[in-house]
């Protein structure tokens, strides 16, 4: 397997004694990729060569500065010996004072299970910095989102609307799925700043200004409802919007959805007790009773009194003045072409429905005959969500994705495998201070998803355990965490310090962090005054790192990691697996090369240390060492003693014959090396679609424990989730309160309903003098700061530029090709400009991490990374005016994309 | 005129520029028989190797009227090609089997004739060996016996993701890469210089919508059910007022 999640060839020759690889090329018999790979799979020959390769522990050398990239080699042992004393120490006293940060979410279920067992609430995966919203804001909404969870199904779209998508996780499917929807006559929509790439190939490009997309979507729901264009089937029997909200601001339970008291709840922690107004019987009865169908519209009285109206009716009001040319002056859409592409959305999920003989039964017990499509898809990815904004334009985007009939229906948006999963998911982190014990495991994991004020992780006084704020009233729903505060936070001290902070593979001193200059002074920066006089502010950092990046260079200790050619790993289904459509999917990566010089797997490394420090998952119950290494780890470990659920899925059970659950396999390795290093379980057709409410599917769901619950899913058009947070900021909710400065904050973001507000940066930028937006893009042939030490794709970018429209850059004064200054009020970049008529003239943007910091990655003190690339980085701030992160109030996702600039000659 | 004449045919209705042809031509080349593609300052200033296939971007038109277009090119074994001709060693050859235009390099002396020949500048010397380089069309795996059937084709036609390269012989009436120039107006690159290019490039194609008044109200439109739909009250005018028969 490739180093993401493509499977692969690799011809490999031996030449003297050792193994070297000649060539590398797609596997034709691999589900995902089918024999097709990308530029950077295609050069991996020159990632395994690359003189930026680390290949033995460092130790940074006495008196030298963090930075200065001073080493000296050492042994493993003396690694391990070191690190494990350390961390035993850390562990005895206050497990929170190590952190453990990793830039990859492909090894969650692993790294998230050392860090639990250490006992440490300090981890996370990189989410909180690179697209959190997009996951939370659909999971809070329909249960699922895209990329591993989801995607949209262009096999049988006829319509495909694209948001801000430059390069995606799941490229080269993605690529395939376009083209082939592109050649079968599809239409398909660009909705960017930016024209490149995918949104080059489009039918029709629609320029938008950042950060206004949630203006955009709001005004085609609007058209959607006005229109009678939503599918009122679909939204009746299978979202809220027909249920009952209680509308008595007086009543400490005004914005619940009101309950039938008497109602058998079925399963308390996802009560069916909700209400309809039958329009047949003019009266109130439970939600979903047969024969009985919801009004969406209107204003009741419940027998007590109580005044309820229906969630949609709420909805309706909500986007009611957000008309297309409300929209039109904050996104820079003219109003006709908004009203065009909502008629062309809800015209052709009405008109050209796709009906599929496949009989199911829903969670209700009706039997339907067909499986119905409604066949317009969507997909988005971080132009949505890095702003400040992005949760609420995410929740948008799914609500029209609602209204127009298309969740989990053939034509439209799809789940994976393990998903649907309930709203919000079952997985909660501890509550309190008192889930971190000394020397025993966190109560709970490190990250899950609230669904109300009592599952924050705050003490008593609302304030965060959590070293970057994750799960406090500042960011409730962090449910990737925020890597990007956590070296500000550890820095200030704020609301503790640290003693070790590990990261794994990401980049944190250059491309990775938000201002970029000051956090490298913080990681070099000592205490002052005072006992600690002179230590380093940030006692110890480790870095794990196949490359020397410019992290690297700022570690006491780094840990040469393996490349994704030289060691195993897996795509687990405990974390996100390469599931399909039509059920679960896992893979494994087999080495094919082995280790250059000293390099071990930092899977390899936790097993080791969970080993030594004997963490209760990785040591037997007299402390011997469990595993022999991580592939014995992987066979041998499961969720709990005898519970059958291990890291992968397939040919489990003692002679392999079983697979989701069964006991372990000894010879699961090579089974799947035998088959394409994939595992696949094939769905029932009739388990494949309707998935949030199919019984079907549901009962095999729970069977093979991918569920605990089986209850339906509804959509949240209206989220009774985030009016919870809503009243208890408002101090009507019986539990608890946010400390009283972030009051007015939850109340404001916490709207059940979806709004747009213009991103938080705005509200403290002056727009006469910063009037341009600034944003980045990914390119396809790099991973981030990854590839500039590949001689093959350094050729492709060797340096960047910074775009801007001929007319924006003429009129302050900027030649093309010239050297100009990119100003925020935050930091300024110099760089050269690249005339583009692709990109919309009130926005400024560049390829990320091309820039590097001389003396990083191998490369010539010379090389154009340093003399003419640049990164934006250091012109956006990791923190607003008050001290809060520049993060989404909601999730705490980094807000990249918010950053106004101006731009001179330079 | 070849009987049969091996080519690419590149759409650009579907490439996305993702370099993966770039890449894949180079691994395979390199590791191949018409290797090394060496690089010159691989990790310094201005890196430069050899490429056998490129992708240039460029835009077309004004904002918001704008296209970007990626565009693959290589060598385009031209039926009539200049590059051979000029050759004062006869390195410079079109097979007369397949029409694959090849150098020999053990014949090619680096005298860059070809490449001021070539109105295309796809040919590139290796500055290492300084001699003529290429695309071969993976000849080199094109006819291997010891590869599956579907696998023998050029690295960059499996390798990419949009399957925007279609190979084969455009002599022949019923491949598939005649009949998508045929059907779908491929062209070939600066036909004017009369070298018959073999490769051929497949316009942008654009899906179009276009709505009716009508389709927007419906009988089934849900408003009437939810009751949204305009009613005028009852109170209101009307005829019955103020006509009598």
């Amino acid at each position: 397997m490739c180093a993401c999640r493509c499977g692969i060839r690799v011809h490999v020759d031996e030449q003297d004694g050792r193994s070297a690889v000649r060539y590398i090329e797609g596997n034709p018999q691999h589900p995902l990729n089918k024999g097709v790979i990308c530029a950077k799979g295609a050069s991996g020959i020159m990632k395994q060569n690359s003189p930026a390769r680390l290949t033995r522990p460092l130790r940074r050398k006495a008196g030298a500065e963090r930075g200065a990239g001073e080493f000296e080699p050492i042994s493993w042992e003396e690694a391990y010996a070191t690190l494990a004393a350390r961390l035993a120490a850390i562990r005895r006293m206050d497990p929170k004072k190590f952190a453990l940060f990793t830039g990859r979410d492909q090894m969650q279920a692993l790294t998230g299970l050392f860090a639990r067992q250490f006992g440490t609430p300090n981890y996370a995966a990189h989410g909180g910095f690179c697209s959190v919203n997009m996951a939370a804001g659909m999971i809070y909404t329909i249960g699922g989102s895209f990329w591993e969870f989801g995607g949209p199904d262009l096999e049988r779209a006829r319509l495909f609307v694209m948001f801000g998508t430059a390069e995606d996780h799941h490229s080269n499917p993605l690529k395939v799925a376009i083209a082939k929807f592109k050649r079968d006559g599809g239409r398909f929509i660009s909705v960017n700043p930016v024209r490149t790439g995918y949104s080059a190939i489009a039918d029709e490009w629609v320029p938008i200004r950042p950060g206004t997309d949630g203006a955009l979507l709001l005004a085609l729901v609007r058209e959607m409802i006005e229109q009678g264009l939503y599918d009122r089937d679909f939204v009746a029997r299978y979202s809220n919007g027909g249920q009952l909200v209680i509308a008595d601001p007086a009543s400490p339970r005004h914005g619940l959805l009101a309950t039938d008291e008497g109602a058998d709840p079925v399963n308390p922690l996802y009560p069916q007790d909700k209400l309809w107004w039958d329009r047949h019987s003019g009266r109130a009865v439970l939600s979903h009773t047969p024969g009985a169908d919801p009004s969406l519209f209107g204003d009741y009285r419940l027998a007590d009194g109580t005044r309820v109206r229906p969630a949609f009716q709420l909805l309706a009001d909500r986007v009611r003045p957000h008309t297309p040319e409300w929209a039109e002056a904050i996104t820079g859409i003219p109003a006709a072409t908004i009203r065009r592409l909502a008629h062309e959305m809800g015209v052709t999920a009405r008109d050209e429905k796709i009906e599929l003989p496949i009989a199911w039964t829903d969670c209700w017990g009706t039997e339907h005959q067909t499986v119905t499509g409604n066949p317009v898809a969507f997909h988005a990815m971080r132009g949505l969500a890095a702003h400040s904004n992005g949760f609420h334009t995410v929740r948008t985007l799914a609500i029209l994705m609602s209204l127009l009939g298309t969740i989990d229906r053939p034509g439209g948006f799809r789940h994976k495998a393990p998903f649907p999963r309930a709203i919000p998911p079952s997985a909660k982190t501890p509550t309190g201070p008192e889930g971190v014990q000394p020397d025993t495991p966190l109560a709970g994991l490190a990250l899950g998803w609230p669904g109300s004020p009592e599952d924050l992780f705050v003490d008593a006084e609302g304030g965060p355990v959590r070293i970057d704020k994750g799960f406090s009233w500042e960011y409730p729903l962090s449910v990737h965490g925020l890597m990007h505060n956590v070296i500000t936070n550890a820095w200030r001290g704020d609301p503790y310090r640290l003693d070790t902070l590990m990261i794994f593979m990401a980049n944190m001193a250059w491309n990775s962090t938000m201002n970029t200059g000051e956090v490298r002074r913080m990681l070099n920066d000592r205490v002052e005054e005072g006992e600690q006089r002179g230590e380093y502010r940030i006692p110890f950092i480790v870095v794990c790192d196949a490359f020397q990046s410019e992290m690297t260079a700022f570690a006491d200790l780094v840990l040469p990691d393996t490349t994704y050619l030289e060691r195993h790993d897996v795509m687990s289904i405990l974390d996100r697996p390469i599931s399909e459509f039509d059920g679960p999917m896992d893979s494994v990566r087999v080495p094919v090369v082995p280790p250059s010089g000293e390099c071990r797997p930092f899977q390899e490394v936790l097993i080791e240390l969970g080993s030594r420090l004997k963490l209760p998952a990785f040591a037997n119950p007299d402390g011997s060492r469990k595993y022999r290494d991580y592939p014995d780890f992987i066979v041998r470990h499961e969720t709990e003693p005898g519970s059958g659920i291990g890291f992968l899925a397939g040919w489990r059970g003692a002679d392999g014959a079983k697979s989701l659950r069964g006991e372990p396999n000894p010879e699961q390795w090579q089974r799947y090396a035998e088959n394409n290093c994939v595992f696949k379980h094939e769905l029932d057709p009739s388990y494949c679609y309707m998935r949030n409410w199919n019984r079907g599917y549901m009962e095999w769901a729970q069977r093979a424990r991918l569920r605990r619950w089986g209850d339906p899913i509804l959509v949240h058009l209206y989220s009774e989730v985030l009016q919870r947070f809503r009243l208890a900021a408002q101090g009507k909710w019986p539990g608890r309160r946010p400390p009283p400065a972030l009051a007015g904050r939850v109340a404001t973001y916490f709207d059940p309903l979806p709004f747009y507000y213009a991103p938080l940066e705005d509200q403290f930028t002056d727009k006469a003098k910063y009037p341009l937006a600034a944003i980045t893009q990914r390119p396809m042939a790099m991973y981030h700061s990854w590839d500039s030490q590949n001689a093959w794709l350094r050729q492709i970018h060797t340096h960047n530029y910074l775009f801007v429209n001929p007319r924006t850059a003429a009129a302050s004064g900027i030649g093309d090709g010239a050297w100009m200054k990119v100003e925020s009020q935050w930091g300024s970049v110099r760089c050269m400009s690249r005339y583009s008529e692709a990109v919309e003239p009130g926005t400024v943007w560049t390829w990320n991490a091309i820039g590097k910091s001389p003396g990083a990655w191998a490369l010539a003190p010379d090389a154009n990374e340093f003399t003419r690339g640049f990164i934006l980085n250091p012109v956006i701030s990791d923190t607003l005016p008050g001290g809060t992160s520049n993060s989404d109030p909601v999730t705490g996702q980094a807000g990249w994309y918010d950053v106004k600039v101006r731009i001179s000659p330079a | 005129m070849t009987t049969k004449q091996l080519a690419l045919v590149i759409d650009l209705n579907v490439c996305v520029g993702c370099h993966a042809c770039v890449t894949s031509c180079k691994g395979w080349n390199n590791a191949g028989e018409a290797g090394p593609l060496t690089d010159q300052n691989p990790y310094g200033a201005d890196p430069s190797g050899t490429f056998f296939n490129r992708v240039q971007t460029f835009e077309v038109g004004e904002f918001p009227k704008t296209e970007t277009v990626h565009f693959p090119k290589s060598c385009l074994h031209c039926e009539d090609p200049p590059c051979v001709p000029v050759c004062p060693t006869g390195a410079s050859y079109k097979r007369a089997e397949d029409g694959i235009v090849l150098v020999d390099y053990d014949k090619c002396i680096g005298c860059k004739y070809c490449s001021w020949a070539c109105p295309y500048g796809a040919r590139e010397i290796d500055e290492s060996q300084k001699v003529m380089k290429k695309c071969t069309l993976c000849v080199d795996r094109i006819y291997d016996q010891k590869l599956p059937e579907a696998e023998r084709k050029p690295a960059c036609v499996l390798a990419c993701p949009t399957s925007a390269r279609l190979f084969g012989d455009i002599h022949d009436p019923e491949s598939e890469a005649s009949r998508a120039i045929r059907e779908q107006g491929g062209y070939a690159l600066m036909p004017e210089w009369g070298t018959q290019p073999a490769n051929h490039y497949l316009p942008r194609r654009k899906t179009e919508k276009h709505l009716h008044a009508d389709e927007l109200v419906r009988h089934d439109n849900p408003l009437k059910v939810d009751g949204k739909l305009p009613r005028p009250d009852a109170g209101e005018p009307a005829l019955d007022d103020v006509t009598s028969w």
